[in-house]
């Protein structure tokens, strides 16, 4: 377990800040508590202080996981954000998208979600824009990348992919063994 | 039957026990030869020849035994010496060894004479010896001890030396400093020769040349000459820090560890150094972004787009007929949902066929 390197912050807060723009900040310095990112086994993990105290004191190889897992780093050291950081992402997220009961289940089985399933799409949504993907009654179900900015989703026909699929909720009983 | 048990647990605790005290005392025939400066002990007792030649486990047995009681008799000797407490009250229990009584043969061969220097033949031929000279030297102008070369030396710095005096025989149009600069780099090219010749002399009388893998031998391969290139920057009084790069040397300098590991921060270390640093990144990080005017650009293209879309077919509608626009126009138009292409072909439409209207009346 180690602090982040300036390099890996940086990719770290260009990934969340796709999704939460500037509010990234309020995750770093909360008022509630010292929270902190550390590194374990080329996972990102985000944690108290108190818990880190705790933790430190856990051996390397015992140690499986701490506080709240936002991701990875791959073998070419990109970042990848995980479905673990749901959580902190909802609350802050700037460009929602609300899927129909319909596709929603489609949606939490990993595929994309088309024009017929969505319901509605926050204002000046631009292409390739990372947003949080809702279900009409406001409950997160992961989040993608906008295929489509908002005009453009009025003219596509509805057998067209709007947003992309990246994590959903559903991964905790897929991939249940691979998360942290 | 259990009294028997217990006499013979009995009897094997106390053979244990006698065993333990046994081990601290050991009998020999001989008295051990002590050094205990190089903590050598040396035992003359003849070994049981039996045992010795024996097979294998007997005989590692054997000899086991007899290590273990001699060095039982070496660390006896040594808690006999004078002790003291190193580091402190607290620290460990440190013996005082005295000086080395055996003499250790050499590991390496002793040096080889090196051949004398060009100049150190003709100062023996002449006679010449050398003279001890004072480190200070009395500077009349400053009136205090100075060094003789070097920082701050006596006679003030020579950089700053504002005269030079033509000499008698010389051109009058010379630069003197000039000449002064360039008789300065002569002599160090010069001495700089001599120096490498000296070497490469001592080098081929066989004489062990100090830091031998370092000199130039003309077929060094990449990997040796970029050592070289390396312990020659660090070389300096300032360990390199001052030194310019060479034309196609890498700009960054390689890391304190030789590029070897990685340092990071400490886990737990100022936490709230950390956070402050991270605002500042994220600060850095939005004032660089910017403003997305791609997304409103992009928005006002696809409405002028639509605009002319719909103004294109209202045109082509009202030259088609007014009976059929009359009939769907009032039901259209109330509606306010749905898309806002309807609206605007309606609009535009509305006001082209309005338009057209007008100008026919």
């Amino acid at each position: 377990m180690r602090p982040l390197t300036e390099a890996e912050t940086r990719a770290v807060f260009e990934k969340l800040g796709r999704y939460i723009g500037e509010n990234i900040q309020l995750l770093v310095d909360r008022p509630d508590g010292t929270y902190c990112f550390r590194l374990h086994r080329d996972r990102v993990y985000y944690l108290s202080e108190k818990l880190l105290k705790v933790a430190a004191s856990v051996p390397r190889d015992n140690l499986v996981s701490l506080g709240t897992c936002f991701g990875k780093f791959t073998k070419t050291q990109k970042f990848r954000l995980s479905v673990t950081a749901l959580d902190f992402l909802a609350p802050y997220a700037k460009y929602k998208v609300w899927v129909k009961p319909g596709s929603e289940q489609s949606f939490l089985y990993g595929n994309h979600v088309l024009k017929s399933g969505l319901g509605r799409i926050t204002e000046n949504t631009a292409q390739y824009q990372g947003v949080v993907v809702y279900s009409m009654a406001d409950v997160p179900l992961g989040f993608g990348v906008a295929a489509k900015s908002t005009q453009e989703c009025r003219k596509v026909d509805p057998m067209a992919i709007v947003v992309f699929h990246q994590a959903d909720v559903g991964e905790y009983v897929r991939s249940e063994d691979t998360l942290t | 039957m259990a009294a028997v048990r217990v006499e013979e647990v009995l009897a094997a605790a106390e053979e244990r026990e006698a065993e333990k005290r046994r081990s601290v005392t050991v009998e020999k025939e001989l008295e051990l030869e002590f050094d205990l400066g190089n903590l050598l002990a040396l035992d003359r007792n003849p070994p049981a020849a039996a045992g010795l030649r024996g097979a294998g486990p007997r005989r590692e047995a054997l000899l086991r035994a007899l290590a273990r009681d001699n060095t039982q008799l070496l660390v006896a000797r040594l808690w006999e010496l004078p002790a003291e407490r190193a580091g402190g009250a607290g620290g460990p229990l440190v013996a005082r060894l005295p000086e080395p009584a055996f003499r250790l043969p050499r590991e390496k061969p002793p040096p080889r004479p090196r051949p004398p220097t060009r100049w150190e033949q003709f100062a023996r031929l002449k006679g010449i010896r050398r003279r001890k000279r004072t480190s200070l030297v009395w500077d009349e102008q400053a009136k205090e001890w100075r060094r003789r070369w070097g920082y701050r030396r006596a006679g003030g710095d020579p950089a700053r030396a504002w005269l030079a005096e033509v000499p008698a025989g010389a051109d009058p149009q010379e630069d003197q400093f000039a000449r002064l600069r360039r008789e300065k780099r002569e002599r160090v090219a010069r001495n700089e020769l001599n120096r490498l010749r000296n070497l490469a002399r001592a080098h081929r009388a066989g004489t062990t040349v100090p830091a031998a893998p370092l000199h130039p031998t003309g077929h060094q391969s990449r990997e040796e000459l970029g050592h070289v290139t390396r312990v020659a920057r660090v070389s300096t009084a300032s360990l390199g820090r001052f030194q310019p790069r060479l034309p196609k040397e890498p700009a960054e300098p390689p890391s304190r560890s030789g590029g070897r590991k990685r340092r990071f921060e400490p886990l737990l270390g100022n936490l709230a150094a950390e956070r402050s640093r991270q605002l500042e990144l994220l600060r850095d990080m939005g004032s660089k972004k910017p403003v997305l005017d791609i997304t409103r650009a992009v928005n006002k293209q696809l409405r002028q787009e639509e605009a002319e879309a719909a103004a294109a077919k209202g045109k082509k509608q009202s030259q088609r007929g007014k009976r059929g626009r009359r009939q769907q126009r009032p039901g259209r138009s109330s509606k306010k949902s749905g898309a806002r292409r309807q609206q605007q072909q309606q609009r535009p439409a509305g006001g082209g066929t309005g338009g057209g209207r007008r100008k026919k009346a």
